[in-house]
């Protein structure tokens, strides 16, 4: 199978799904780029040039290029979803939601319940998030948890390549409006892909890794950490469940509840912040459905609760690693081994 | 009001800080030594300059993530903001905000903004404070081009003016928001758009120092005069990417090098008050130096400044924490 970018991986379900759907458009600031400039026409595709070379094969009318004017135009990809389009509209940095939201969680995110179910809003909303870039306090929260809130939202959490591309399909063909979360640290990281278009499911969470004592549930980038652990502590004969959620909404609570309970011993990782979090939310959730097979207390590996700093120093203890999920793993172990020598 | 002697020699070293200060910075991040996003003002020293050479501490700014110029244009010290930018300690901000959020609040440097469009609201915040602790104060939002689209700011034009608040929203229109051009992504005239909420407006070119200087006392004085906001649509270039590593394709060919051979702020001013006999080239030369030694010097200190440690990873999250 070929070997593939994050970046290329996005790039080629925008396009297949452009080729196959007429009414699939794309907007953002500079998701093309150069529009009335002198130089070079599709200059940037997107600030990381994620969408390069659409616009050449799509032209601009289906391409748009926007102002910075993020309450507008998400508001208009919310209202053209409503009335037929299928449109994909870049929210450049998640930080960037602050100056929109209202378009997203009170207008698309509510039409189908407020009208009675009689409204589509099949939107698509692209976004940067994570931390790990020095790109400080407003370019590199999280903030998923926030839009996992909002009944009628569909969050999505991409965690490598072929993720990517099968999501990013499913979100494209989904009826719901979709927030589509990309981290900003993994569009040159590789996997194999398929040329040809399929599309993941929703709600169906992916077990990377299996194995007997702990169970490890998270998304997005920290599926990558949470396997790693699971590798290392495999050659120490410690058994580690990885579970990719891949969509905080719709929850996959039948994976959740089955992998924690096989084990006993839950750790949750989440790259946001620790309060009303997706960390504490699944925690909450086995540790009211799973009370009777919980062998440890369920732990919780976050950011703190801290805005995200700039300094590299301080950036890099800032964003939960691997070494503190494995602390975690372990002390989930230690925790087990407490309680039975009681 | 004129402009003496001792004013064109600040207007001057100011604006030389300014470039001296971002081409240090441009190598600096060339060469891998800064981290993160950093979007340069040279080439647009004039703008930040001509105005804020008729503010003082009780007037606030407040910039956008291209904020270096408008730092240092207000007084803020350069030893101070080198260390920021590498994150260090001894930061203005301590390392937690760098380029885009650094802020002097002491000197009404509101701060470097992340988000297009986020100093507009807060200006005609600081606006209302000068208003009703009469403090005498006035305070600018410097505005992109770009930014000039967003919500918010249009919004704040219409706060400003129902309000009668003493803002100035400069409009520093470099021809670019990213690479998208300002002729394509503004509809009307960011004049005529400011007149249709009952603003005075003017535009001015912005390589020119004095042009700038002379919008910015008449918009200035009329809000110290309680006669509410002004706009200034300034139009200027940058001679760098939109952030440090844009490769610029979206630019005309030689843009940059025309612009810096027959626009260049520097070399303007420099003209106007050799031929106006003001200031000597000689005593040009030595600001020129000067400015240049303490960049330097401010960039030796903050390479050997210390990181932020741990201990500073959850402080001045509240007041107290
Ligand atoms: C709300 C928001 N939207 C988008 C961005 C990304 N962004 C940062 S700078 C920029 C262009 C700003 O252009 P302009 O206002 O003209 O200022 P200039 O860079 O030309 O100084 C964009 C789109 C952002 N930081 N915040």
């Amino acid at each position: 199978m070929p070997k593939k970018t994050y970046r290329q991986a996005i790039n080629e379900a925008l396009r297949q799904e452009m080729e196959r759907d007429p009414r699939v458009v794309l907007m953002g600031e500079d998701v093309a780029g150069g529009y009335g400039a002198p130089g070079e026409d599709d200059a940037w595709g997107g600030p990381l040039g994620v969408t390069k070379g659409l616009m050449p094969i799509f032209g601009r009318d289906r391409v748009l290029d926007t102002p910075i004017t993020e309450g507008a135009f998400i508001g208009a990809a919310a209202g053209a979803a409503a009335t037929g389009l299928r449109p994909v509209a870049e929210l450049m940095f998640v930080d960037f939601m602050g100056v929109c939201f209202d378009q997203i969680f009170n207008q698309a995110a509510k039409f189908r319940y407020m009208f009675g179910g009689k409204a589509v809003t099949p939107l698509v909303i692209r976004t940067m998030y994570g931390a790990g870039f020095r790109a400080a306090s407003q370019h590199s929260q999280c903030l998923y948890p926030l839009f996992t809130h909002i009944p009628g939202l569909k969050v999505v959490l991409p965690s490598n390549a072929y993720e990517a591309k099968g999501l990013l399909i499913q979100a494209i063909r989904d009826d719901d409006p979709v927030v589509f979360f990309e981290h900003k640290a993994m569009y040159d990281e590789e996997a194999d892909v398929p040329d040809e278009a399929y599309a993941i499911p929703f709600g169906e969470a992916n077990v990377t890794r299996e194995g007997d004592d702990v169970t490890v549930i998270t998304m997005g980038r920290m599926v990558n950490y949470a396997n790693q652990v699971a590798d290392k502590l495999d050659k120490e004969g410690i058994g580690v469940t990885v579970v990719d959620l891949r969509t905080t909404s719709p929850l996959d609570r039948e994976t959740v509840l089955e992998t924690a309970s096989e084990t006993g011993r839950v750790v949750v990782v989440d790259e946001a912040h620790p309060r009303c979090g997706m960390a504490a939310d699944i925690a909450a959730l086995v540790g009211q459905e799973c009370f009777g097979s919980l062998k440890a207390p369920v732990r919780m590996v976050t950011a703190p609760h801290s805005p995200v700093p700039f300094s590299p120093a301080l950036e890099d203890i800032y964003v939960p690693g691997p070494d503190r999920i494995e602390a975690a793993v372990r002390a989930t172990l230690d925790n087990a081994v407490a309680r039975a020598a009681e | 009001m004129q402009l003496s002697r001792e004013d064109l020699l600040k207007a001057f070293e100011r604006m030389c800080l300014i470039r001296e200060f971002e081409d240090a910075v441009h190598e600096e991040f060339s060469a891998g030594n800064i981290p993160g996003f950093v979007h340069l003002y040279a080439g647009e020293e004039a703008s930040g300059v001509g105005v804020c050479m008729h503010l003082d501490d009780r007037d606030n700014i407040a910039s956008t993530h291209r904020g270096h110029g408008h730092c240092i244009a207000k007084g803020v010290d350069v030893a101070g903001m080198m260390p920021e930018i590498f994150g260090k300690k001894t930061g203005l901000c301590g390392g937690k905000g760098g380029s885009m959020h650094i802020a002097d609040l002491g000197k009404g440097m509101m701060g470097a903004n992340g988000i297009v469009g986020g100093g507009p609201p807060l200006v005609c915040g600081a606006a209302l404070t000068a208003k009703t602790l009469k403090t005498g104060g006035v305070a600018v939002a410097f505005v992109g081009d770009g930014a000039s689209n967003q919500g918010t700011t249009l919004e704040s034009f219409n706060l400003a003016r129902v309000w009668n608040l003493p803002v100035i929203f400069v409009i520093e229109d470099n021809g670019y928001a990213e690479s998208t051009a300002s002729s394509w992504s503004v509809s009307g005239s960011q004049t005529e758009r400011a007149k249709g909420f009952g603003m005075p407006a003017t535009e001015v070119d912005g390589h020119d120092f004095f042009a700038v200087w002379e919008a910015a006392r008449e918009a200035i004085e009329r809000a110290r005069a309680g006669e509410g906001p002004s706009l200034i649509h300034v139009r200027l270039k940058r001679y760098y990417g939109h952030f440090e590593g844009d490769a610029q394709t979206y630019k005309g060919a030689n843009e940059n090098e025309e612009t810096r051979a027959n626009k260049d702020c520097l070399m303007l001013f420099r003209r106007r008050v050799g031929e106006a006999g003001l200031l000597e080239g000689e005593e040009l030369d030595a600001v020129e130096r000067s400015a240049k030694q303490r960049v330097e010097q401010c960039l030796l200190q903050a390479k050997a400044a210390d990181m932020p440690t741990e201990a500073d990873l959850l402080t001045d999250v509240y007041v107290s924490y």
